[in-house]
């Protein structure tokens, strides 16, 4: 019992507790429709019509889909927990991205190519720098202006998507070239879009376990002050976490904008910042800042895309879909929340009490 | 002893209001053969904006209380749903309906403002699942897209006019007939619920509350407030004010759809903004919303009238205008700051 205890009292017992409940619904739904009940994590292989062999299964189209969500996540943690704040803009800054380069692709006015007008790394690197200007944008604003980050970061929020619709002419610009595609299909059996998560996840936990950058952050958002006074130049740590967010920011653009080959600037990254600030939350991560977990916040993302996938299984539809997300956003922030447990705490209490006494 | 002290508050209110002014007085000069000038012109921002208004008065508030509420624009598309389905498919008397919508606004507002006040939930994350809950409400309440057309009153209502009296800005167009300018009822529930609030905030002990608890918690317990009940009743008011705002935007738009009022919360809050309340709470003024909100609807009127620009400039305009202010009050911070150092 007090292992169980000392369990429930982790950070991570949280984000994972979800996961499991929500795959334990999966299965519970197979065995009520006849399903095999294991066929949630079940990872078959298909031939695509054009001969290549892929992975298929929902496991697969979880950590598929999930895969901008996982990469935002990564600089969302570091905002929210140096600057006590979070980015919403990282939706609009991916659709710009992705606007600039299909534009760059394309070139300005042109809806639909086969064939690129500049080289693809230019246009994939063009697209990443201007986010992580965005990043430095906000940066500056949180970092030396003091100005509180939501709103700093609300300019970016109407803006980004604003220009990228300027860049883009107002129109859809499709890239048609099988090479711009391949962020957002398959490498070999493998979606890209997970690989990609993936090699972002591994470069930010290597430099977080083997530099002191991740004590830094949690000192600034502990108290940016203190951290000052002991010799961290705390603005410049914000700014670069920032940074770090729009290049995130960036890198999902592209993925997403990859994935259907076109510069559809109104709905790439819509409410996508929504989605990264719940998994941090989901992760067990405070959003008043300093202390963070990157673990958590990426089992936090991989989390909302099962839910939106198992909802999907469940035949509801896209639109509705939210209803039953809020439900459960409710549900696990309602047990996180210090009132609950500290009721929860006084009840094991009495009972304790209520045993030494017979 | 009483004197007006011009504060950094009052000088960036100030701002707001002269920016306002140039800002029309230029579409008067340059639009002034597309009858920019004429009173209707500026009674049409208020029309259109009637709704937003009272959003962002209801979001100014929670806004004054150090919180957030992202809810509203799906609020605001949920209480449409309900009225258009609820008259066009069920055949419920509209009165029956905006009672319904408002007693609908309340319950969440109440809901919310429990998980905020006493669970000590982040503002953020408690009204980002009202959103998500509002908008796929909508979605299950219907999919398709719902015109109200059979509810003589709402009719009657979304059509009524209200004539400005003395024949103030009255004119003759070239048809010679003369044009009398107007108004839609739901400006004037608009006005109403400004001048309530600024009363309400100005001389209530409810209003003061939602300042002091704003300005420092800790300090307002101390005071004897109870922190956790205004902030509560805050998160009520300002649900309860999105939804006659809704109401006031569906007698506007006069159909329910999924996707209407998407970004609407954040019209509302950048209109805070501009009008210079700060989201750390404490700091702010209602009036100033009021500007804020006529700043946005005005620039979306200039760029109309321009009649060539991209649609997304009004978006880029306003962020711009979110740009200036916002680094404005950080040097009236600054130099707040070095004045008590």
């Amino acid at each position: 019992m007090s292992k169980l205890k000392g369990l429930t009292k982790k950070q991570l017992f949280l984000p994972i507790f979800s996961m499991i409940l929500v795959m334990l619904v999966n299965v519970v739904y197979d065995i009520a429709c006849g399903n095999p009940p294991l066929s949630f994590f079940q990872i078959a292989t298909q031939v695509t019509t054009s001969g290549d062999t892929i992975l298929f299964g929902r496991l697969i189209d979880v950590l598929n889909r999930g895969s901008e969500v996982v990469i935002l996540a990564i600089g969302m943690t570091l905002v929210v927990s140096a600057s006590a704040g979070t980015d919403i803009s990282v939706g609009s800054v991916m659709s710009l991205s992705g606007g600039l380069c299909c534009m760059l692709l394309a070139g300005y006015g042109v809806t639909n190519v086969d064939h690129y007008k500049v080289p693809l790394v230019v246009g994939i690197l063009a697209g990443i720098l201007l986010a992580i200007v965005c990043g430095i944008f906000n940066g500056f604003l949180v970092a030396y202006l003091n100005i509180q980050p939501m709103v700093a970061t609300l300019i970016l929020w109407s803006a980004g998507r604003a220009i990228g619709l300027l860049l883009c002419n107002s129109a859809i610009v499709y890239v048609r070239v099988p090479s711009f595609q391949f962020l957002g299909s398959y490498c070999g059996p493998i979606p890209t879009p997970i690989l990609v998560a993936a090699v972002c996840v591994a470069i930010t936990a290597l430099i977080l376990k083997f530099t002191a950058v991740g004590t830094f952050v949690q000192a600034v958002g502990i108290n940016k002050k203190a951290a000052r006074i002991s010799g961290f130049n705390s603005s410049k740590i914000i700014l670069i976490c920032y940074a770090v967010c729009g290049l995130c920011a960036g890198i999902a653009g592209i993925v997403a904008t990859s994935r259907i080959y076109s510069a559809d600037t109104n709905n790439i990254g819509l409410n996508m910042e929504l989605d990264a600030i719940l998994a941090v939350a989901l992760g067990g991560n405070s959003l008043g800042g300093g202390k963070f977990n990157l673990a958590g916040s990426i089992i936090g993302a991989y989390t909302i895309q099962a839910i939106t996938t198992t909802l999907y299984a469940l035949k509801v539809s896209s639109a509705q879909a939210p209803v039953y997300k809020a439900i459960v956003v409710i549900l696990i922030v309602v047990i996180q929340a210090e009132p609950v447990k500290a009721y929860f705490k006084k009840l094991s209490a009495k009972k304790a009490a209520a045993k030494e006494a017979n | 002893m009483k004197k007006v002290k011009i504060s950094s508050n009052n000088i960036l209110l100030l701002i707001t209001i002269a920016l306002f002014v140039v800002m029309y007085g230029l579409g008067c000069v340059v639009y002034a053969s597309k009858g920019f000038t004429h009173l209707q012109t500026f009674l049409n921002v208020l029309i259109n904006n009637a709704g937003l208004i009272c959003v962002a008065a209801g979001t100014t508030c929670v806004m004054l209380t150090g919180g957030i509420d992202i809810s509203v624009g799906s609020v605001v598309a949920m209480d449409c749903m309900i009225l258009a389905v609820g008259m066009e498919q069920k055949g419920i008397s509209s009165v029956v309906l905006m009672l319904l919508v408002l007693a609908i606004g309340l319950l969440f507002g109440l809901v919310q403002g429990y998980l905020i006040a006493y669970l000590k939930i982040q503002p953020f994350i408690a009204t980002m699942a009202g959103m998500f809950f509002a908008r796929g409400m909508t979605a299950v309440i219907s999919t398709e897209q719902v015109s109200i057309v059979s509810d003589k009153l709402f009719v009657g209502l979304s059509n009524a006019k209200v004539n400005i009296p003395f024949g103030i800005g009255a004119y003759t167009n070239k048809k010679g007939i003369l044009q009398i300018p107007y108004v839609r009822p739901t400006v004037i529930v608009a006005i109403l619920v400004v001048v309530l609030i600024y009363l309400m905030l100005k001389y209530t002990k409810f209003g003061r509350s939602i300042y002091a608890v704003g300005g420092n918690q800790t300090s307002a317990t101390l005071m004897g407030l109870n922190v956790a009940k205004t902030t509560m009743l805050t998160y009520v008011l300002a649900s309860f004010l999105c939804s006659i705002g809704g109401i006031c935007y569906c007698l506007n738009t006069m159909s329910g759809t999924t996707t209407q009022a998407s970004g609407f919360e954040m019209d509302a809050i950048s209109s805070a903004v501009i009008g210079g309340t700060l989201l750390t709470g404490g700091v702010g003024n209602i009036v100033g919303t009021l500007f804020g909100v006529l700043i946005n609807g005005t620039i979306s009127t200039l760029v109309k009238s321009h009649g060539k620009l991209n649609s997304s400039w009004p978006n880029i305009i306003t962020a711009i205008l979110l740009c200036f202010f916002i680094v404005l009050q950080a040097i009236f911070a600054k130099i707040k700051e070095a004045k008590k150092a």
